[in-house]
């Protein structure tokens, strides 16, 4: 829920506070009983929500309800899109082999490529992105060129959840429909801040998740479009037609739904407010410490940027010792990347965007929500100046001063 | 903190006694291992996440840091090198010396914390350290190796407890790590197999084992496999003439050459050693004291002085020797090993042995 007010909680892109609206809806059917695949009376109870969701869903999407895909959550959406697109493709024809993918995707999307390029046969090229970490049209044009026959899929995320940078999807889509090429993106950050209308955007399949947006954790969908057949990632009951069995967890799947209706409802006014908030930040911040580097997309307009993503780079500090400070003084933001053991790495996404490794490790996200502040950027812009500099004198990992 | 027991409790204590902690696990492999097998090793996802589990419940902040490079750097490397230059290191004082007092400690201070807080057993007391209350944990002899300056920002709150009681604390604590074996092994050569290890990286360096008159008794696949007073895995067909075991005299890596002799060759009197550190103000010399060259070496009754100029006179690196006459004699002692300095149970600082003598120095 909302986090303590002592709390200044600047990570939504990591996770946002679940709506009243979702907590509501959850909390009405968690203890009812009822597997929606079930045919008596308590199964057809469970199934009725299922559908109300699943139609509420792809309203907000801009889908039709059949198209909605219930998964657990973003990183199976993703793995399901990837990985069900290309084999499915590759059963078609299996000259089709080759994977075209923005070097800046989400590791859910990253890893599931190279695991099909280490074990399936996929041949992967990396789309290479402009120091915004965006991808050009041109570039997907050029690389589909190489040989339009042998082209399985391509996955080019809607905004990046490091960085805030929105992709130019209309443009990108068209240049792969040209060919017939079938199209994954991954919008889990950029539903519920940017307009989203999935049979508008000409896209295949689509990855949203559901605790980005003020639902529970644990759910998530895969938009697809109800022409394009897939190779299921799970196989078992049948459920989701075919494509993802596993029992229904109806009360996620309402929460969901609940967040996604009021996600879309505010979308509007609550980007406006987030990106006044966030530009302030950016402003102050680039002040307070006149080194600093904005990463992403300096224009800040939504059609560029999430309104939600401020990311910057610290020269000479390590971002865990920005972290560990802000910290300690209640502020909560990423470094934008994470890993297993809790080591932090030199972000992919910066090091595609040409940021040196050096400045890389420096790198701080601060990420606004629906529970943001004024207060919440007073704060940092209070404590960034005195912990930069520490961190400064700190140095960086393995690196002898 | 490591995931094991001491380091849990350690940070326990320190948070009690109302120091604002921060737990900090070190990465210090590029590549951990998934899960431990067999031996335990540190730095394994299962050891940080009970690293984790022990700050949970604690209730202090947690982070790994990575410092795989340093440690490679400092430690891995090092050692390596030291067992090609036929010497024998000890790895976790190396760790102590700089890596937890060294590169967690700048960054710590730099940060602003004041020190650094460790499960090692042994005890600051007015600013110098000490040997632990529980004599069979004993680490004074792993942390000889700071500086006056790292012990000022040390702390070490299991000093004054035996092992025992910090299990039965840990539980009473409710930390899950209480049970947890105690770690024996190097921590980058969790099978133990330090032979295996230094010849994967150092390859084959075939020589021969000769007696101290230069007889010819064998052969070996490498010199750094050998350690000063090892008995075992010397594979000499022959037997001795007298019937005699023989042991491990000398391991000289230029000619790779390892000498063998009796037990009774292996009695050292005299120890120079390079490079000492003092842990408080150093000594007044030539001094009477105690000095202990291994782990869990006894300590034994010595004089020591220095030669040549100490660092703060200007002097080049590493000029200042530090000489020790040995009371009584010590057995197995090899170039590389630390010889740490002791008046009764306080640390006065240590050396690196350069080298050993079957007789006294002039002093």
């Amino acid at each position: 829920m909302t986090p303590s007010p002592e709390i200044v909680y600047l990570d939504h892109a990591a996770t946002t506070p679940m709506v009243p609206e979702a907590v509501e809806a959850m909390a009405a059917c968690l203890a009812s009983v009822g597997n929606a695949s079930s045919l008596h009376a308590s199964g057809r109870a469970a199934r009725r929500l299922v559908e109300e969701a699943r139609e509420t869903l792809a309203s907000a999407v801009g889908a039709r309800p059949s198209e909605v895909v219930f998964t657990g959550g973003g990183t199976e959406s993703d793995n399901l899109g990837v990985k069900g697109l290309y084999w499915q493709r590759r059963s078609e024809d299996p000259s089709r082999r080759r994977i075209l993918a923005s070097a800046v995707e989400h590791h859910a999307v990253m890893d599931s490529v190279l695991w099909l390029a280490e074990h399936e046969g996929a041949v992967v090229d990396w789309l290479d992105v402009d120091s915004t970490g965006r991808v050009h049209p041109d570039t997907l044009a050029a690389a589909i060129a190489g040989n339009p026959h042998d082209v399985a899929m391509v996955s080019v995320m809607w905004a990046n959840n490091e960085v805030g940078t929105v992709q130019p999807i209309d443009d990108l889509v068209a240049v792969a429909r040209g060919h017939g090429v079938p199209f994954h993106s991954d919008a889990v950050q950029a539903f519920g801040q940017l307009p989203i209308d999935f049979a508008a955007s000409g896209l295949q399949a689509m990855t949203v998740t559901g605790h980005k947006i003020g639902g529970p954790m644990g759910v998530g969908l895969l938009v697809l479009d109800r022409t394009q057949d897939l190779v299921p990632v799970l196989h078992g009951g049948g459920q989701e037609r075919d494509v993802r069995s596993g029992t229904l967890d109806t009360p996620a799947i309402v929460g969901l739904a609940a967040a996604a209706e009021v996600a879309v409802k505010l979308r509007a006014e609550r980007a406006e407010r987030v990106g006044r908030l966030r530009d302030d930040l950016v402003h102050r911040v680039l002040t307070v410490v006149p080194d600093a580097v904005l990463g992403g997309d300096p224009d800040l307009r939504a059609s560029h940027r999430l309104p939600g993503n401020a990311h910057f780079s610290f020269p000479g500090c390590e971002g865990d010792a920005l972290l560990l400070l802000l910290d300690a003084r209640g502020i909560e933001c990423s470094t934008g990347s994470a890993c297993s053991a809790g080591v932090p790495q030199p972000s992919h996404v910066l090091l595609a965007m040409g940021v040196p490794e050096m400045l890389a490790r420096g790198s701080l996200r601060f990420s606004f929500g629906h529970t943001s502040t004024a207060a919440d950027v007073d704060a940092v812009v209070e404590a960034i100046g005195p912990v930069v500099e520490r961190a400064r004198r700190a140095g960086q990992n393995g690196v002898r001063t | 903190m490591s995931g094991g027991v001491d380091s849990a409790v350690a940070a326990a204590r320190a948070a009690e006694a109302g120091n604002d902690v921060t737990g900090v696990h070190l990465a210090l492999s590029s590549n951990p291992a998934s899960f431990r097998s067999g031996a335990r090793g540190c730095c394994t996802k299962e050891d940080a996440r009970d690293a984790r589990r022990a700050a949970d419940v604690i209730g202090i902040p947690f982070y790994v840091w990575d410092l795989a490079e340093r440690f490679r750097a400092d430690v891995v490397d090092d050692f390596v090198a030291e067992y090609a230059a036929g010497r024998t290191p000890n790895p976790c004082l190396r760790c102590n010396e700089k890596i937890k007092f060294a590169a967690v400690l700048d960054k710590a201070l730099a940060l602003g914390f004041d020190a650094v807080c460790t499960g090692h057993y042994a005890r600051i007391v007015d600013s110098r350290l000490r040997r632990a209350v529980d004599e069979d944990k004993d680490q004074s002899y792993v942390l000889g190796v700071l500086s006056a300056h790292q012990v000022t920002h040390a702390m070490f709150p299991l000093g004054d407890t035996v092992k025992s009681e910090v299990r039965r604390e840990a539980e009473r604590r409710g930390l899950a790590v209480a049970a947890k074996p105690d770690s024996h092994d190097i921590c980058f050569i969790p099978d133990g197999d330090t032979a295996g290890f230094l010849s994967r990286q150092l390859g084959a360096e075939p020589g021969t084992i000769v007696d101290v008159d230069g007889l010819e008794l064998g052969e070996h696949e490498g010199a750094y496999a050998f350690t000063v007073g090892q008995r075992k895995g010397l594979r000499i067909g022959r037997p001795a003439a007298d019937g005699r075991p023989r042991y491990v005299l000398d391991v000289s890596p230029v000619t790779r050459t390892v000498t063998v002799g009796p037990v009774e060759a292996l009695d050292v009197r005299g120890l120079v050693g390079v490079r000492p550190v003092w842990s408080g103000p150093p000594p007044v010399v030539p001094t009477s004291c105690l000095v202990q060259v291994s782990a869990h070496g006894r300590p034994v009754p010595a004089t020591v002085w220095t030669t040549g100029p100490a660092l703060a006179g200007g002097a080049s690196p590493g000029a200042e020797r530090l000489v020790v006459e040995l009371a009584e004699p010590l057995r197995g002692v090899a170039p590389g090993q630390a010889v740490v300095v002791y008046d009764g149970e306080t640390v006065i600082g240590s050396a690196t042995i350069d080298t050993t003598a079957r007789h006294h120095h002039a002093p």
